[in-house]
């Protein structure tokens, strides 16, 4: 891959943590009690810091043309290439789970592959990560199980998140162009391993958790090309707004 | 259909109601679960100190709880998670036997030996 071609597959993945970070981010002080509100912010937290590290490198390998602040910033809506996943509300506790469970496999694939690649900086960041991610998929599956095994509401309202989330799933494991590029140089796994780690994981969880996974076929498609969902416009409205009103604004 | 979790959870709201019974000055149980006290040891070979407590519902979430809590910042090498009700404590003002010095009686204090210059930690 050429360095044009990894700048856009780093912003692709350092998107996806930055736009998960600022959902988890909106939890502060709104967690369901101390100490869990806590444990989401880490997740946050850990996701801005991997965020930070891909965006810091992507910029670098464009020549330093914008910085890893412009990128997160100074982009618009058009220009995003998270996940729609990624970019779903915080309904409630359930869907905030069901989210970033989903988004924990994804990640802890695709930085196992990433652990082993010639790049020092992308290897660096991937085995920082895996460990990061080994806790928030042990943290985010614990409380899958918890309310999926819970009472009737909590396993109503954590189906109901399964259900309103699952046309997101299919965009884990698509593939286009630079998909195929990141695959060919073994940055990134096949869409089909992808896919089948996801639901080997997923259907083992939900066995034990007494969930289903909807029938449903219909998935969505189009953040690779920077199309959204209406939620993302809102997000940056908010993560944006200081850089959009004091351009340059520093402390 | 009664699988694991609920079971846990179904034996911990007995015991609790037990402690409760036994011990009505105690109150461990609200909305966000039972208290669990957290020790940690800072380097390995070192005792346990108790660092704080935590809410949970059961053992795995007190231990997540108690490392977002109190390990992220490399502060320790081991880390004990105990329900504070397994904790059988002494009250001070009304058991000063457990705790008189026995200042008067020379012999019990150690005093008279000399630590060699390597010894840490003593």
């Amino acid at each position: 891959m050429d360095h044009l071609n990894l700048s856009k597959f780093c912003i692709r993945l350092g998107d996806h943590c930055l736009i998960m970070a600022h959902r988890q981010s909106e939890l502060c002080s709104n967690g369901p009690f101390l100490e869990e509100d806590i444990a989401q912010i880490n997740l946050g937290l850990d996701l801005l810091g991997q965020a930070e590290a891909l965006l810091i490198y992507a910029a670098k390998l464009e020549g330093n043309t914008r910085t890893a602040d412009d990128l997160a910033y100074r982009r618009s809506e058009r220009q995003f290439h998270n996940f729609m996943l990624t970019e779903q509300p915080n309904t409630d506790f359930a869907f905030v789970i069901v989210r970033q469970y989903f988004m924990s496999l994804y990640l802890l694939k695709t930085y196992q592959v990433l652990a082993e690649v010639d790049d020092d900086t992308l290897s660096g960041i991937a085995l920082k990560a895996l460990k990061e991610l080994s806790y928030h998929e042990r943290h985010l599956s614990m409380w899958i199980l918890r309310l999926g095994d819970g009472t009737d509401e909590s396993q109503q309202r954590i189906q109901t998140a399964v259900n309103e989330l699952w046309m997101f799933v299919g965009e884990l494991y698509e593939e286009d162009a630079l998909d195929l590029l990141a695959q060919q140089a073994s940055y990134a796994p096949k869409g089909e391993e992808m896919k089948s780690f996801l639901m080997a994981q997923i259907t083992a969880k939900f066995a034990e958790a007494s969930l289903t996974i909807p029938d449903s076929i219909y998935m969505t498609t189009g953040s690779k090309q920077g199309i959204h969902t209406e939620y993302l416009g809102f997000l940056l409205t908010e993560m944006q707004y200081l850089q959009r009103a004091y351009p340059d604004a520093k402390w | 259909m009664e699988r694991g979790f609920v079971k846990q959870l179904r034996h911990m709201q007995k015991n609790t109601q037990q402690n409760k019974q036994m011990s009505e000055t105690k109150d461990t149980e609200d909305t966000q679960g039972k208290l669990w006290e957290v020790f940690i040891q800072s380097k390995k070979g070192l005792p346990f100190k108790h660092f704080g407590s935590v809410h949970a519902f059961d053992k795995e979430m007190a231990v997540q709880n108690a490392r977002d809590l109190y390990t992220r910042r490399g502060e320790g090498k081991g880390m004990w998670v105990v329900p504070a009700d397994a904790i059988v404590a002494v009250d001070p003002a009304n058991d000063a036997c457990f705790f008189e010095p026995a200042d008067d009686k020379v012999y019990r204090h150690p005093t008279f030996y000399e630590l060699p210059d390597g010894i840490k930690n003593m």
